[in-house]
Formats: structure tokens, C-alpha cells, sequence
């Protein structure tokens, strides 16, 4: 009666242990490797229904981004030009293109493009776009390189530790005013030396870190 | 026994990162929310899509026939307590007609200095790709075939100051409104701006301060 069991029944449970520790510990990585705010959405390039090219349109054209987004320094919220902005071009240039099309359409019919939003963050967070850039905070600091971007992508992760990094050392990235929409800007040495101290005091930029500065 | 598992759990590990990509690489995927917690409430948004409308513009635009408060380049004005209709009343500011209904040949606003570096701004963003910054009408734009004006020429320095306002806020032909980019006062800013190219255009020697001229090398 004393062998129903093999020998080798002696290591099932240690293998039984073994099998689930691995498996909970591939899910953990998985899970802090993919899906922590940080990488969430960072890289997402969606498929725009117009191929609109900011590297042509701000680096040929010369559009500084306020053309289009025309309320970036006036309100909470950047928005995405309506179809209006486009025609005041490409009623002439292009205008047979076929990429164009859907802009076409847009402007007969009334209705608005429908452009993907890519940047989007948690509704519980308050964000604010114009103390931001009316503050020499510029685009590049939050969205990369826009200006050379054939197809926008989400540049940087936006999550909680990537604000506050900035909110902790703002005269590591502030810049004077006037150039904030200059996206290749560099600093000088003696801006960095002197300047953004100087400024951040002058000017009292303050950063919440309080959490009810960001969750209100 | 034990080495083939470990084989497998490795080769799924490699399977998994070669099918999802490394994190931050470009995707045209909608990213997935796990753990959506509080994330995407069922709030509208600006510019945001609202399924009760024919168009689904959750952004309305003015009733017919409404008078607006203020405008929506002011939104604190247009809520704040002690509102008044001073600059929503005066006509020459709004449209640039004087009140006998001709062009304005007169500023409604101060014309100070800070206004004309307002106005040179403003104009750099939104006219200068067509216009050019010099106003002389040279610039890509217009080498793809849209005939944007040469400002400087005799025509509009002859064109009261009224109708220049007019065509930033309404267009003119080919050229689109800017009514909706630029207020009232920066609108005329503009204008004064324009006024500010043409005169330094028709500069002479003359006009250039004596201590200056040692400064430009002339
Ligand atoms: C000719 C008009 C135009 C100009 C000029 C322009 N943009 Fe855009 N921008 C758009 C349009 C249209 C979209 C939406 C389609 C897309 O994502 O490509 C957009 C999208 C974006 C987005 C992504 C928005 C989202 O969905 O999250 C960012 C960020 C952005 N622009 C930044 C900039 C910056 C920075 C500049 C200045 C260097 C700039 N843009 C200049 C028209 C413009
Ligand atoms: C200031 C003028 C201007 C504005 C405003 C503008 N564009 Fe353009 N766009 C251009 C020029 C110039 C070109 C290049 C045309 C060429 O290469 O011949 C171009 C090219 C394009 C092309 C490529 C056309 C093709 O067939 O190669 C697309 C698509 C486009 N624009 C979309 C847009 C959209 C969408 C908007 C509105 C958000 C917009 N543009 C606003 C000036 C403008
Ligand atoms: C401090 C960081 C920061 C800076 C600086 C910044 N942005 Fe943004 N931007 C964001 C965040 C965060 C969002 C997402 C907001 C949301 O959830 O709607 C966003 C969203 C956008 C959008 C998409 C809005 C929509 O509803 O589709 C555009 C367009 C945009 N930004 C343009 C700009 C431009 C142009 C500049 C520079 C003048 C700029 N941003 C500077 C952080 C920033
Ligand atoms: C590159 C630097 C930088 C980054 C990144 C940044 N901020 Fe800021 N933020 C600032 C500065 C500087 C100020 C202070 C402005 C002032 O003094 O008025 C500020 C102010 C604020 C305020 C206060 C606004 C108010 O009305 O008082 C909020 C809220 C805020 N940031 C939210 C965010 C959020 C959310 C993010 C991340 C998506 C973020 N910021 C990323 C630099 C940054
Ligand atoms: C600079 C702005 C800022 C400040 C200050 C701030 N937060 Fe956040 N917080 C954010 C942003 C942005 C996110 C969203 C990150 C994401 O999910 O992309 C966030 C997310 C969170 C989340 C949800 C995290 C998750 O993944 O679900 C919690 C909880 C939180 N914050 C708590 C706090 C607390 C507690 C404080 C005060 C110590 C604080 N926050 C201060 C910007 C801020
Ligand atoms: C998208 C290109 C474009 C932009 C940006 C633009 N314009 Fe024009 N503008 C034109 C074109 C094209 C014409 C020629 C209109 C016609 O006669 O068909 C014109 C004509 C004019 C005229 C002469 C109108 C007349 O009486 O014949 C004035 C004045 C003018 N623009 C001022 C401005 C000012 C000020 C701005 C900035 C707020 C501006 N424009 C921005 C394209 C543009």
C-alpha cells in the first residue's frame, strides 16, 4: 500500500511552487514593464484621417505653432486648428491633392475633421497649457520635437514623476519667454549659469508640488 | 526537466516582448488601460465629440441673432461680476466703421509703444507667412501660388486704417478671417504694426537719428 505514489511525486509540489512563482513573476514584470504610467502611452502614433505633416508645415511653411493652435497661450486647453485654418491655404495650394480630400469634404460639409487625440491625461489630473507656456515652459520639454515630426507621437511619458521632475528644478528647463515656441532652442552658458536662476526668482515662477496643485 | 521549463518560460518571455515591442516604441495601437481606475470620466471635453448633436460637435457655436458677451478670446471678462458693454459697444473698435458708417481713419485704441510690439507679435505669427515679415508679400507661401498682397505698396498705405482692420477680421477674396484668432485690440495692434512696416519702408537717411547712424555703419 506504500506505493501508489512514485518516488518522483516527492519534487511535484517544489516543481508545482516553482511553476507559480515563475508565472507571477513573468505577469509582475509584464505588468511594471508595459502598463505603469510611464510607458502607457508613450510611442502611441496613430493614423490620422488627413496625413498632416508638422515637420513640413512648421519647418518649410515657417507656421509658428500658434497659428493652429491658436489658444495654447490664452486658455487651459491647446486646440487643434478647425478646417478653416487649413483653407486659408490650401483653398489655392494643392487644393486637388488627394490627401486633401478629407479637408475638402470637411469644408463642404460643416462637420470637423475627426483628428485623433494622442496626448491625454487622466481626468482626475488639472492641466493647465498657458501658465505653462506663457512661463518660458516650452512644447518640447512635454511633446519632443514636433517641429521635425512627420506624424506626431507621444514623445514623452506625461506621468505623475515626469511633472514633477520639472515642477522640483524649473530653472533646468525654463527658457526666456520669447523663445518658447523656437523648439531647436539651446541655452547659452550664461543663461544657464545665471539667467534661469534669475528669471525663476524675478518672475516667482512657482510650480505646485502639492498634490492639490495638480489634483483638484 | 527542469531546463526545458526554463527554456519555454524564456523563449514565451521572448515571444511576448517580440509581439508587444519594447516599451515606448512607436505603436499605431489605441493604448490598452488595464486598471482604467478613474482615468476617462464620462465628462465632455474641449473639442470633444457629444453624441446628442447632428454633428457631434460638443462645441456650439452662437445662437442666431444672440449678442455675444465678450468674446471667447476673453473668457474671464465674458464671466466676470462686473462685466460692462464699453468695448462690446464701441462700434469703431468692433467693426472699424466710425459712427457715420465710413472706414475709421483714426485708432480706437492707445497707440502706445508696447501696443505696436503687441501688434509685431501678433503679426509674425499670423501674417507673416504669407506677408512675409517684412510685409513686401515674399515668402513661401506665396511661391506656391497664393497671391498674398505686397503691403507696402502705395494702395494700402492709402487705405484707412478702418479697412485693413476689416480685412484681419473678415478676410478679403482669397485671404481667410483672422477674426477668430485675434481680438478686437489686437486686431487694430496689427494694423498699427503694418502702418510700422510701411513707414520704415518709405525711410530715408533723413529719418535715421544722428547717434545711430554710427551704430548701422552708415
Ligand atoms: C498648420 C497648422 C499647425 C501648426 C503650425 C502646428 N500644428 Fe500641431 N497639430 C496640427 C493638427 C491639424 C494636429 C492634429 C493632427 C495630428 O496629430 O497630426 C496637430 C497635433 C499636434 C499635437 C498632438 C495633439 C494630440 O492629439 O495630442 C501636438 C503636441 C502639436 N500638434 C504640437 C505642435 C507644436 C509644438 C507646433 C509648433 C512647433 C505645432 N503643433 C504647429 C496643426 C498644426
Ligand atoms: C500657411 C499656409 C498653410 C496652412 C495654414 C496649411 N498648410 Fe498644408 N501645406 C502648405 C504648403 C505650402 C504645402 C506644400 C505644398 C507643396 O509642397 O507644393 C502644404 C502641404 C500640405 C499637405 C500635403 C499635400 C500633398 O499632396 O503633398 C497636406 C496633407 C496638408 N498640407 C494639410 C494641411 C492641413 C490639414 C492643414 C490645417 C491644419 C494645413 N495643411 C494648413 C501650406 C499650408
Ligand atoms: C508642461 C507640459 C506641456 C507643455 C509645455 C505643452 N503641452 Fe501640450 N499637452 C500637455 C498635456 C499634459 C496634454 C494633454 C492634455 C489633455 O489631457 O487634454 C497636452 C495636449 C496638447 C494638445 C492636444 C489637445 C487636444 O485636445 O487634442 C496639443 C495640440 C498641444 N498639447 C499643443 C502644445 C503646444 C503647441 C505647446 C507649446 C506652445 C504645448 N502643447 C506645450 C502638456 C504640455
Ligand atoms: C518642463 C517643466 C514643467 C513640466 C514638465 C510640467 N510643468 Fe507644470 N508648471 C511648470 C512651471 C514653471 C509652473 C509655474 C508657473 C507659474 O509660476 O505660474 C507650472 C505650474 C503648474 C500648475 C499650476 C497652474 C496654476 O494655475 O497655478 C499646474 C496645475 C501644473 N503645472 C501641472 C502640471 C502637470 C499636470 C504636468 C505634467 C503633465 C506638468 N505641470 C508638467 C513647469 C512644468
Ligand atoms: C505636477 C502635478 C502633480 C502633483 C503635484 C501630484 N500629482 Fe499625482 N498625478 C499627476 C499626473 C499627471 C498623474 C497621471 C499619471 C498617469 O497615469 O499618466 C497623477 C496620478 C496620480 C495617482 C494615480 C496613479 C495611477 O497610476 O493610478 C495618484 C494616486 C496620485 N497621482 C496621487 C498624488 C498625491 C498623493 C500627490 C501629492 C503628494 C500628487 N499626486 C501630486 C500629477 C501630479
Ligand atoms: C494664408 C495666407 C495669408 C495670411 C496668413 C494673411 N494674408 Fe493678407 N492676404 C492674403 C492674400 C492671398 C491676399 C490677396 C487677397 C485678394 O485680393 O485676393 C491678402 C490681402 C491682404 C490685404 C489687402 C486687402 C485688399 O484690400 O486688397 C491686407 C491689408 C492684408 N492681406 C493684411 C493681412 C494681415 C494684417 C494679416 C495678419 C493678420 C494677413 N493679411 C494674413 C493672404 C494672407
Amino acid at each position: 500500500m506504500s506505493n501508489i505514489f512514485p518516488k518522483v511525486a516527492n519534487k511535484v509540489p517544489g516543481w508545482i511552487m516553482l511553476g507559480i512563482s515563475l508565472k507571477v513573476l513573468a505577469i509582475v514584470a509584464a505588468i511594471y514593464y508595459y502598463m505603469t504610467p510611464s510607458y502607457t502611452r508613450a510611442g502611441y502614433q496613430p493614423v490620422q484621417p488627413v496625413p498632416f505633416d508638422h515637420s513640413l508645415h512648421v519647418g518649410q511653411v515657417g507656421l509658428d505653432c500658434r497659428y493652429c493652435h491658436s489658444f495654447v497661450d490664452r486658455s487651459e486647453h491647446s486646440n487643434v486648428p478647425s478646417t478653416n485654418t487649413c483653407m486659408n491655404c490650401h483653398e489655392v495650394i494643392q487644393k486637388d491633392s488627394p490627401k486633401l480630400a478629407p479637408v475638402w469634404e470637411s469644408h463642404r460639409s460643416g462637420e470637423p475633421i475627426e483628428w485623433v487625440k494622442i496626448h491625454k491625461t487622466p481626468d482626475y489630473v488639472y492641466f493647465n497649457h498657458s501658465v505653462h507656456v506663457n512661463r518660458g515652459i516650452s512644447c518640447v520639454h512635454c511633446h519632443g520635437n514636433v517641429d521635425e515630426m512627420e506624424v506626431v507621437w507621444h514623445d514623452k511619458s506625461l506621468s505623475m514623476a515626469f511633472c514633477l521632475e520639472c515642477h522640483r528644478n524649473p530653472e533646468q528647463f525654463i527658457r526666456p519667454v520669447e523663445d518658447v515656441y523656437d523648439l531647436k532652442w539651446e541655452p547659452t552658458q550664461e543663461w544657464l549659469e545665471t539667467g534661469a536662476a534669475e528669471f525663476v526668482h524675478n518672475y516667482k515662477v512657482l510650480p505646485p508640488e502639492s498634490c492639490s496643485g495638480c489634483h483638484r | 526537466m527542469i531546463r526545458t521549463i526554463l527554456i519555454v518560460y524564456v523563449l514565451i518571455i521572448i515571444a511576448t516582448v517580440s509581439i508587444l515591442g519594447f516599451r515606448g516604441d512607436k505603436t499605431r495601437k489605441e493604448p490598452l488601460y488595464l486598471f482604467p481606475d478613474m482615468d476617462r470620466q464620462s465628462k465632455f471635453h474641449p473639442q470633444g465629440e457629444n453624441p446628442f448633436y447632428d454633428n457631434k460637435m460638443d462645441d456650439r457655436l452662437p445662437v442666431i441673432n444672440t449678442i455675444p458677451r465678450g468674446n471667447e478670446l476673453e473668457l474671464a471678462v465674458v464671466f466676470s461680476e462686473d462685466y460692462s458693454a464699453e468695448d462690446l459697444l464701441n462700434v469703431e473698435l468692433q467693426t472699424g466703421r466710425d459712427a457715420a458708417g465710413e472706414w475709421a481713419t483714426d485708432f480706437p485704441i492707445d497707440v502706445t509703444r508696447d501696443v505696436i510690439e503687441m501688434g509685431k507679435v501678433k503679426y509674425d505669427i499670423f501674417c507673416a507667412v504669407c506677408h512675409g515679415l517684412a510685409g513686401n508679400g515674399q515668402s513661401v507661401v506665396t511661391s506656391k501660388g497664393l497671391p498674398a498682397a505686397n503691403l507696402l505698396l502705395q494702395n494700402f498705405i492709402d487705405q484707412p486704417h478702418g479697412e485693413i482692420y476689416n480685412t484681419i477680421a473678415y478676410g478679403k477674396n482669397l485671404m481667410g478671417a483672422y477674426g477668430d484668432k485675434l481680438s478686437p485690440e489686437e486686431r487694430w495692434a496689427v494694423v498699427l504694426y503694418v502702418r510700422a512696416l510701411q513707414r520704415a519702408n518709405q525711410g530715408t537717411m533723413e529719418d535715421v537719428p544722428d547717434g545711430m547712424k554710427r551704430e548701422l555703419g552708415i
